[in-house]
Formats: structure tokens, C-alpha cells, sequence
């Protein structure tokens, strides 16, 4: 009986690890860029293409900054959200229309609702890159100094948001 | 099989670039296959049609000509996407179980063997064969031998 209590206890072991293995989602790449400063861009303004935004312009603010496009399914699912919060003026959102046609974009806010106070038009996705956006919808929260505090990497929902994201941009504001 | 995808990619990369120098070309997908593509997180950078893929080649293709070094391209990438986007994980404090881990899974292999093989050359030896039994096995070899 006891020659058989070590390879059980290494089973076991196994099986604790592919368990927990089983729970880690790989779609969940950890964001180097929490903690670092936001990367800096100029980028023309969806609805006023001769007007510029940097996110500079935000400066002593803590406000979200949105990747979406029209060509994605995903947006659609977290836009309800975003524009309950947009009505609640509780924190700017702003877009960044990623990889997008600008008609596209326009006509997709008109038939939607436009939550943003602003979206700035990424068209080649090179803004994208320098902010590791991989999955569209993500959503960035940055504070008063530009400094990234949190990463949403795919919708955000409510728990996320109510639960993580307002309750970090509350304390931040502080 | 890789082979074959692989003078495809080379011949791929060399038509949508007009025919780049060879050297610049080995060195974008020796560069491409290090790196993972984000979206289909089993393939490399130089295997996946993902669109962010082909953005991703396009900036290493640039800063190769830029003259920026394998390294510098290599950072670019892990400042904005993580280690995750290597293949290959740096060695450092968070990934020491990932690089020893085996080895120290060998070693405790070998050193169970090594105790499990002592502990059976210091067995007492089986006793010798009781009087009853050697006259037992004498009978059966015996007869053994009479019935060829």
C-alpha cells in the first residue's frame, strides 16, 4: 500500500497544476504598459478632421481611453455601457477609432449613440501597436499624470467596471 | 513541409517587398519567427495572416531598415505587448521555475534512482533454497534429463 502513496501525492500534484492551468485564460496577456506613462500620439479628431488630440490635452484628468471600431462585434456588446457611463459624467470617455474607414466610424456612432467626448482616428493602427492593442474592444483608464492604471482587454462588462474600474478611477481622483 | 513553407514565406515576403535583399529578408523572418502573433497566440509573427501580424511585419520590416538592431527591434515589441510576445522567455526571477524546473525534476529523477538502486544491491540476499527444495528442483532436473 505505501509503495503507491508517492506516485498518488505526485498525481495529485499534477492534477493541481493542470487544474490551475485549466483556470489561466492565455487570452489575458498582463500589460506592460500599467504603470508606465501613456504612449504619447497626435492623431486627428473623427468628427473635426483638421483638429488634433494628444492625450496631453487630458492632462489632471483621469479619463478612459476606448480602442474600437466599426468592424467589431465585440464593441457592440460593451457600447450600451459606455454610454450609460458617458451619461453619467463621472469620467471622460474617449475613443480611439482603430483601423477604421472614417465613414465607417461616423455612421456606426450616428446609428449606436456616440458615447465619446472624442474619438481620434488611428487609420493604420500604428497608435494601436505602441499601445499593445491586440484584441479590439480594449479600454484604458489614465490618470491625472498620463500614467496607465488599468487595462480592459476585450468588453468591459458591468462587474468589471463597477466592481474594478470606477472604484480604481475614484480613488485615483483623490 | 517546413521547408516548403518556409521558401514560400521568403518568396512571399520577396514579392510584396520587390525583391529585398536577401540577408534583410532572413533577418525579418529570422526576427518574425521569434516573435508571437498576438491574435492567433500559436503562431509566430511570420506563420499567422492576422492583420495585426501583417502591421506587426511591417514594423519590423521598417526598423530593420532604419538600421535598428535585432535587440532594439526585440524591446520594441516587449514594451508594448510583454514577454509574452517571445517565444522564447527571458531568463529572470518570474520565470526560474519555467527554466530550472526540468532540470530540477531530472535531478530529483535521478537521485530517486540512484536511492532505489542501493536499497536493492544492500537487500539481504534471498536465502539459499531449504533442504526440502533442493531436493524438490534436484527431482524435477533430473527427470527432466532422463525423459530426453
Amino acid at each position: 500500500m505505501k509503495r503507491f502513496l508517492w506516485p498518488l501525492a505526485i498525481f495529485f500534484l499534477l492534477v493541481g497544476f493542470l487544474a490551475a492551468g485549466l483556470k489561466l485564460d492565455p487570452r489575458e496577456v498582463p500589460s506592460p504598459l500599467v504603470g508606465k506613462p501613456a504612449p504619447a500620439f497626435e492623431l486627428p479628431v473623427l468628427h473635426q478632421p483638421d483638429k488634433r488630440f494628444m492625450p496631453g490635452d487630458m492632462r489632471g484628468r483621469v479619463w478612459l481611453l476606448n480602442v474600437w471600431a466599426s468592424w467589431c462585434a465585440s464593441c457592440r456588446d460593451e457600447h450600451p455601457l459606455l454610454l450609460e457611463l458617458s451619461k453619467r459624467r463621472e469620467l471622460p470617455v474617449l475613443g480611439l477609432n482603430y483601423k477604421d474607414k472614417g465613414e465607417d466610424a461616423t455612421a456606426w456612432l450616428e446609428r449606436f449613440g456616440d458615447p465619446y467626448q472624442l474619438s481620434v482616428v488611428d487609420a493604420d493602427g500604428r497608435i494601436g501597436i505602441d499601445y499593445g492593442v491586440y484584441g479590439v474592444p480594449e479600454t484604458y483608464l489614465i490618470d491625472a499624470d498620463g500614467v496607465i492604471r488599468y487595462k480592459q482587454i476585450g468588453p468591459l462588462t458591468t462587474e468589471i467596471l463597477e466592481g474594478k474600474l470606477l472604484p480604481l478611477a475614484r480613488s485615483l481622483k483623490k | 513541409m517546413k521547408r516548403l513553407v518556409f521558401i514560400f514565406l521568403v518568396l512571399h515576403f520577396s514579392i510584396i517587398s520587390g525583391q529585398e535583399n536577401p540577408e534583410t529578408e532572413q533577418r525579418i523572418l529570422r526576427l518574425s519567427e521569434k516573435l508571437r502573433c498576438l491574435v492567433c497566440q500559436n503562431q509566430s509573427l511570420a506563420d499567422s495572416p492576422a492583420e495585426l501580424a501583417v502591421d506587426l511585419r511591417r514594423q519590423v520590416r521598417e526598423q530593420v531598415k532604419a538600421g535598428r538592431s535585432d535587440e532594439q527591434i526585440v524591446d520594441y515589441m516587449v514594451q508594448r505587448y510583454g514577454d509574452f510576445v517571445l517565444y522564447e522567455p527571458p531568463f529572470k526571477a518570474s520565470t526560474i521555475l519555467l527554466w530550472l524546473g526540468p532540470f530540477v525534476l531530472l535531478a530529483a529523477a535521478a537521485a530517486a534512482l540512484v536511492a532505489i538502486v542501493r536499497r536493492r544491491r544492500n537487500a539481504p540476499e534471498e536465502p539459499a533454497l531449504g533442504r526440502e527444495e533442493q531436493r524438490l528442483v534436484d527431482r524435477v532436473l533430473e527427470r527432466d534429463g532422463n525423459a530426453k
